[in-house]
Parts: C-alpha cells; structure tokens; sequence
C-alpha cells in the first residue's frame, strides 16, 4: 500500500474490457475492448458524452453493473490480483475495501437516517477491524483531513445538517475510510456549484498524493480534466479513442473525436463567432438558416430598445398561514431593470437561486410581475389590450431547459411544432402539415420526422423540435432559458451555432439565460449579472470579462476552470 | 395491418408473452366475457324466462340424468330447474354490466375531479380532496348500502326493480372515484411542473384545453391499472350487496344473487347451486385483480 516511489507496474490494469447487458434482440455492447491504467497517486481522466460506456467501465472495476449487465471480455487487475470474473463474494472483499467509490449526488450518497459518524465508524469497523473508541478517533481525523470544521461535534449530525459541498466531503471522507487503493469518482462535482466544485477538485488531487491512491475521476466536463487530472482516456460509444497524458491529449489531440469534442467546448477567455463544424460519427445534421430567412417577415425595428424590464419584482411565499405575521416571503426578483436592444443578445448570468428563471418567466407572462413594468415595442404589459397580449404571445417564444420535459411525450412532433402557430392562427390550417414539414426540414431532422413521438429522437433533436416550434409563429424575441445545459458539449456546440445563426439570418433578438459562464460570453452581446435577485451589474460582454467592476462578477469569473490547455482547435479549422 | 404489427411488437406484449401469470388470467378473462356475450347461442334455455323452465328438472346433480325427466345438465339445475351453467352465464352478464359501468362512471368522475383538483390546485383543491378524504373513512360497502337506501326510498315500489341496476352503478361508482381522483391528481402535479405545460401556457391556451390535451394523456397510464383493479373490486361489490338482498333483483339475478339463492340450498346437499357460481366469481376477479397487477408493473419500469 506504502509506495513512496511510482512503481512500474500499474496499480489498476483493465485490458480488453468488454460489457454487455442483455435485451430483447440482441445484446448491447455498453463497452467495447476497453483499455486503461492508472498508477499511484495519479488522477485518470475518463472523459466522453453521455452513452460513452465512461460509468460502466467505473461500475465494472467496482462490481456494481447495473441490471443483469455482464462483463463478457478482457480483464481487470488490482496489482497482480485478478477482479474480473470472481465471485459475488471475492468481489465484496474488494469492492468499498481496495477499490471504493464516490457518486455524483452527495444528497442520495449517504443514509438521511443516521449520522455521519455512525456511517463512518460503521465502515472503518468493517474494513479495518478496529473497535468502536478507535473507530470514531479514525473517523474524527479522516473528518478533519476533508476539511470539515470542528470535526467533533459534526461527526454526529445528520447528513441534512451539512450543505452539499460539505456533504460532499463527507462523502470522499467515507471513500477512505477503508485505505482504498483506488477511489472511482463518477462525476463528483457535477451536481455542485462553480465555487465548490474547485474545492473539492482540490481535495481530491491532494488525497491522491498524499495517499499514493489511483483515481479514476469520470466527467463530461473538459474543463474539470484540463485542471486535475494527470492522465486522460477518452471515450467515443463504448470505445476508448484516445489515451495519454492529459497535456498532450487536450493540446495535441490525434483522434477525429477529441479534436471535435475539444473544439466545442466554449472558450471563456476569448470570443469565438461559430464553433467550427468539425463533426464526427455523422451526426452533424445540416441546418439551412438561408432558406428560413427567405421567407421570414422583414419588420421595422423600433428606434429605441426592443424589451424595457422597469423595476419588476417577484416575490414567493415561502411559508403560508392564516396569521400574517407568522407568513415568510422569499424575495426572488428584486426591482430588477433592464433594456433589450433590436437584434442583440442580452445574457443574464448567475448562480442558482439568483431569480434568472423568474425574470424569463415574468417576460413569458408565466408569472404575474409583483410591481413593475415590462414594455415590448409599442405594447405596454399592464395596460395592453387582449389583441395587444395575443400579439404579445405571437412575438414572444421560449426555449425551455430540458428537451425531454419540454415535447408532450403523447403528442407527434407535427402536432408539437404546429400547436402555437395554430392556436395564434398565425398559419392556415389547411397550409399547416407543410409548412410545418418545411420547418422541421430546414431546423434539420427532416421533414418526416412529424409523423413520429419525442421519444425517438436525442437530446440534441429534441432541443432542434422545440426550436422549430418556437420559430413556427414567426417570433421576433427568444427567451432561452439555459436551452443546453442538459445537453453533451458537442450538441450544445450545434445548438449554439443555430441560436447565432437565428440572430444573425433572422434578425431575432434574444435573452439568453445560463449560469454557464463561457456559454454566456460566446453567445451574448451586453451580460447582466445577478445575485439574490438583484442586477448587480450590466456591461458589454467583452468589458465585463475583461474589466468586471463589481465584486461578485470578480468572484464568478475567478472561479470558472480553466481551458487554457485546450489548443486552439477553431484556427485549425479554419 | 401495420398498427397491429406495432401493437404485437411492442414493450407490452412482449412482456405480456413473458408472464405465464397473465396470460392465464388474460385466458380466463376473455372465456368468462365470451361467455356472457355468447350466453344465448351456448344454452339450450332462458333461465329467466318462466316459459322455458320444466319444474321437473328441479335439483339435477351435475352430469347425472334427472330422476324424472332423464335430461342431463352439465353443472346441474336449482330447485326450479334452471340450469345452473345457463344461469351463471346469464347472471355474468349483469355482473360484468354493473361492473364495467360503475368502473367507467368512477373513472370519468375521479379523473376529471383528479384532473381540476392538481391543476386549479388552492381552494378547489382543498375541498375536493377533503371531501374525498371523508370519503375514504367510510368503507365502500356503506357508501353503496347508503346511496342505495336513499334511491329505494325516493323511487316508487313499481319501478324499484327496473331502476335497481343503475342504482347499484351509480352507488358502486361513487364509492371507488377517490382512488382515481387521488392517482390524477398526484400525476397532474407532477405533470404540471414540466416544461411542455409552460410551453402551451406560454402561447395563451386556456386552463381547460392544457389539462384536456396535455395532461390528461400523460396520466393515463396509472389510471388504466386502477381501472383494472377497480373492476374487480366492483364485481366483488356488487356481488356482495345483491348477496345481502340490495342488489339485482330477483327477475334479473347476478353472481352475487344466485350465490345468495344458492346458499339456502347448501345444507340440504344440493352444494352445486352455490359452488358454481361462486368459482366463477372467484376465478373472474381473481383472474381481473391479477391482470391489473400485472399491468401495473409491466408499465413501472422502476420494477423491471
């Protein structure tokens, strides 16, 4: 366990690995001929989008293959030891001892009905045969190792009492209880925000060091390899494509994929126009903004700004009763002013909790506004007339969060696209089955696709679908409620490209709401920056990254990951 | 013919061919429903119908020719000389007619209050749901007796008989919406959260054609297993309330009746007049409440 110098031999080898789980046809291959090794106190990478097989090859080290998922080839070592193809039992010995484990959710990861310390000394008791008084002694300093403060009283609260970041580090500190030699971290930090996400980065990149541990550390997130890891394995439908030292793989990537994978990533330090179409396995599908533009109406912009937000407030009750003094209320839009010019791109950034989705609500008339008022071009919110709103809704569309909430899973895509611009009786109902077959040609998934359901399509088509409907009543202003963080980077590359491409062909104005820094900048023209419901600072996206005035901007960007390993990919293609 | 294709190549039917369980019931089911429909072309008489009956047929043992008569009958005859297997055949039509209907009544009723309760949500919400709530604490058997009573008082002695069965739908009905309302309702909260309502609020479309068209369809799937095992329970129900003597009149009896009719006859030997009818309502809604069950995992996939 004590290797003060790298030894030679790999602490954990995988040759060849491959696993299947068995359907109604034919079996599926999650992972193909698999191949990777990691030696003490070294950080893997594993690296690729999601159905990549990047869990399974974690699940499979670790025994724990969901279902009846089986590995049909290759073999995995733990230092001469054999692990793959033992029994259920061999495989307990291993399994939480030599090799353990931490998930992505802190919140599910650990056991709401007891205390940390119960949870901690049971597994120290387990693994490391030691009784009860040096059990807790061990579990107060692996506490104080993770950097949980005053680790004696907090080792006996509940999981609910620490915050998540805290939870998190609670977590690892439950991975080692054991003195693992190899800890599997399945996306440690996705479910957290920015500025504890570095934290916990830190934590683990000193453990393996300090520890001599092997750390196989699987993300989706290129900016999370580029700041920790020491070696990079990255994955493409269940097969490995490129393996090397992290450095050399972002800088000089050799396959199709990662070059791909790396050029679609948003750069926070410069702006990019397009990320550059460098697709791969076919799945870029052709978007044809010069045939939409043909037919889109030309309107005379306004002179002025295109949306004014004056002074709107949002205010939720957070604990109802019948005695008014005892009722709470949550303040989550606070006066919040700001101005939308035709044909620009206006973002508002902020962590979560800070009332962008509110405001994108209130403007989407989703939400009554508490105070305030919103003015688009000539209509005037709270005094318009019921043929002023209906105009309102015509010219006002949104594209929502999550692809797979956002299509009625009953309905066909047809009846998905045409149902605003029926409803507004903006197309004829005779004329609706091909104009909305034109759409869904033009946005790219082919006109046939509306005789089928969302659920035959990707992430990346269903985000396309809800595009097309909200162009299907020909709007002049997009809200786009963080429209890809729930997408793999290279589909948020292509749903990015066809936002700009709507701004630029149509002349649509947008409001681009995301708490993804490097996606703001690449996207927006002016950024506004919100804290606890408060615009604490508006200013052209250049100028606010490079010269941020207020201290919470300051604070937001300090904390984004560093992509400076990633070669410039975009000059490349160019 | 490309639908059935689908239909047959489906998640559903390929775990239906998986479950040796279901199949069986699924069996049962679609004898016992073809034999009631059929009933007049499977028997050689009207068992309800006076003008068909000999008298002398009275107390046959199953398969035994009659002492007096020397006709055989497969489940043996009563003491009137109803074939008991015509019999049940005739009583299942009403069974399942009472059944069926007070399921369908009970759906439209729970769904749609289910349905207003989760989307209106506030006020309306609280009071349906109180009501329902109140409703649970009464067991179902009473809320039927209850209803019944209530009808049987207001409708005239002559026409009692002929508005019996739809009293019994309506009294059966009334007892099973809560469950329908309850499954709707926790559907139509999750449902209204998701983005594709706020899609259809965004454009303006009114409250009623937002739960109609979008969300109603999405919470079906649970309803159709309460459905299900609602059938069951309203066949048991009604059994029991025409067993008790509030039920299917006489001149048209059900399962439940003729179990009723049959008892009487139990310790006098003649054990045929009950026990057929009796297997036959226990393999209809055993065979009814196995089907939901089984229907309510095939579609949770969390149980696979």
């Amino acid at each position: 366990m004590i290797a003060s110098e790298p030894s030679r031999s790999p602490l954990l080898s995988i040759r060849d690995l491959t696993v299947q789980f068995p359907t109604r046809r034919e079996p599926f291959t999650a992972v193909r001929d698999a191949a990777l090794t990691v030696q003490p106190g070294q950080i893997h990478g594993l690296v690729g989008e999601s159905g990549a097989g990047k869990s399974t090859v974690g699940a499979a080290v670790m025994g724990l293959l969901e279902g009846r998922g089986r590995i049909t080839g290759g073999t995995i070592d733990l230092e001469g030891d054999r692990i793959s193809g033992t029994d259920e039992a061999a495989m307990r010995a291993i399994r939480g001892r030599r090799v353990s484990m931490i998930f992505q959710d802190p919140l599910t990861s650990l056991n709401p009905l007891f205390t940390v310390g119960e949870q901690l000394v049971e597994t120290i008791a387990t693994h490391l045969d030691l009784g009860g008084g040096a059990a807790r002694r061990r579990a107060v300093e692996l506490l104080d190792r993770v950097g949980i403060p005053s680790p004696e009283t907090r080792i006996d609260q509940y999981p609910h009492q620490f915050s998540g970041g805290m939870r998190q580090r609670v977590v690892i500190a439950l991975a080692l209880c054991s003195e693992p030699e190899v800890i599997i971290a399945d996306e440690p930090t996705t479910a957290l925000d920015v500025s504890i996400q570095a934290q916990i980065l830190d934590l683990i990149k000193d453990l393996a060091v300090e520890r001599q541990v092997g750390v196989i550390l699987i993300t989706h997130d290129m900016g999370v390899i580029a700041e920790t890891t020491d070696r990079v394995t990255v994955m493409y439908a269940g097969e490995v494509v490129e393996t090397g030292p992290t450095s050399e793989v972002l800088g000089n990537p050799r396959h199709d994929y990662t070059k791909s994978l790396i050029a679609a990533v948003p750069r926070a330090d410069r702006k990019i126009g397009r990320f550059p179409q460098i697709s791969y396995g076919g799945r870029e599908t052709r978007f044809r903004i010069e045939d939409l533009a043909r037919n889109w109406p030309r309107r005379p912009a306004p002179e002025g700004p295109l949306l004014q937000v004056r002074q709107i407030s949002k205010t939720f009750v957070e604990r109802g009763s019948l005695i008014p003094s005892r009722r709470r209320h949550f303040t989550a839009v606070d006066r919040v002013s700001f101005e939308i010019r035709p044909g620009e791109v206006f973002g508002l950034v902020g962590e979560s909790g800070s009332g962008k989705s509110t405001i994108a609500r209130m403007i989407a008339k989703l939400y009554a506004t508490d105070g305030g008022d919103i003015v688009f071009d000539d209509i005037t919110v709270s005094r318009a007339s019921a043929a002023q709103m209906t105009r309102y809704r015509q010219q006002i569309q949104m594209i929502f969060q999550d692809p797979f909430s956002s299509l009625n899973p009953r309905h066909r895509v047809g009846a998905i696209v045409a149902e605003p611009a029926l409803h507004m009786g903006v197309i004829p109902k005779n004329e609706i089955k091909d104009r909305v077959g034109e759409l869904l040609d033009r946005i790219g998934i082919g006109a046939d696709a509306g005789d089928k359901y969302p659920h035959q399509f990707s992430g990346g088509q269903r985000q396309r679908i809800a595009i097309a409907r909200a162009l299907a009543t020909q709007p002049r202003f997009l809200i786009c409620d963080e429209p890809t963080s729930a997408l793999d980077v290279s589909i948020q590359a292509q749903i990015l490209n066809i936002l700009k491409d709507l701004q630029k062909h149509l002349g649509l104005t947008m409001l681009f709401i995301s708490h993804d820094l490097p996606v703001i900048r690449h996207m927006c023209d002016r950024i506004g920056v919100l804290k606890g419901g408060k615009l604490v600072e508006v200013a052209e996206a250049d100028t606010l990254f490079e010269a941020p005035r207020h201290a919470y901007t300051k604070e937001l960007l300090s904390l984004m990951p560093k992509t400076d390993l990633l070669t410039d990919q975009e000059l490349a293609a160019e | 013919m490309e639908a059935v294709k689908r239909a047959l190549d489906s998640d559903l039917a390929y775990r239906f061919r998986k479950s040796p369980v279901a199949m069986v019931a699924a069996c049962v089911v679609v004898l016992l429903i073809g034999g009631a429909v059929f009933a007049p072309l499977l028997t050689t008489q009207n068992p309800f119908d006076p003008a068909s009956l000999n008298l002398m047929n009275g107390f046959s043992e199953p398969m035994q020719p009659n002492r007096f008569t020397g006709e055989t009958f497969l489940l043996g005859t009563d003491d009137q000389g109803r074939d008991v297997f015509a019999t049940i055949l005739y009583g299942m039509r009403i069974s399942l007619f009472v059944g069926f209907s007070a399921v369908i009544f009970a759906m439209v009723l729970g769904v749609t209050l289910g349905l207003i309760s989760g989307y209106v949500g506030g006020r309306t919400d609280t009071v349906i749901m109180r009501i329902a709530d109140v409703q649970l604490t009464f067991p179902a058997i009473l809320v039927a007796l209850l209803i019944f009573g209530i009808a049987k008082g207001i409708t005239p002695v002559g026409r009692r008989d002929e508005v019996a069965i739809w009293v019994l739908i309506i009294a059966i009905g009334l007892s099973e919406w809560v469950q329908f309302a309850r499954v709707v309702r926790g559907a139509t909260l999750v449902e209204k959260g998701k983005e594709y309502v706020q899609a259809a609020r965004l454009i303006g479309r009114s409250p009623l054609a937002i739960m109609v068209r979008h969300i109603l369809p999405n919470t079906l799937s649970p309803v159709l297993v309460i459905a299900t095992i609602s059938l069951a329970l309203a066949i048991i129900a009604e059994a029991t309330l025409s067993f008790l003597g509030v039920g299917a009149p006489p001149t048209q009896p059900s399962l439940g009746t003729l179990i009723r009719i049959g008892q009487e006859f139990l310790f006098s030997g003649e054990w045929w007049i009950l026990f057929f009818p009796a297997l036959t309502l226990l393999a209809l809604a055993l065979s009814v409440n196995l089907l939901g069950d089984w229907l309510r995992d095939a579609l949770n996939p969390k149980l696979q």
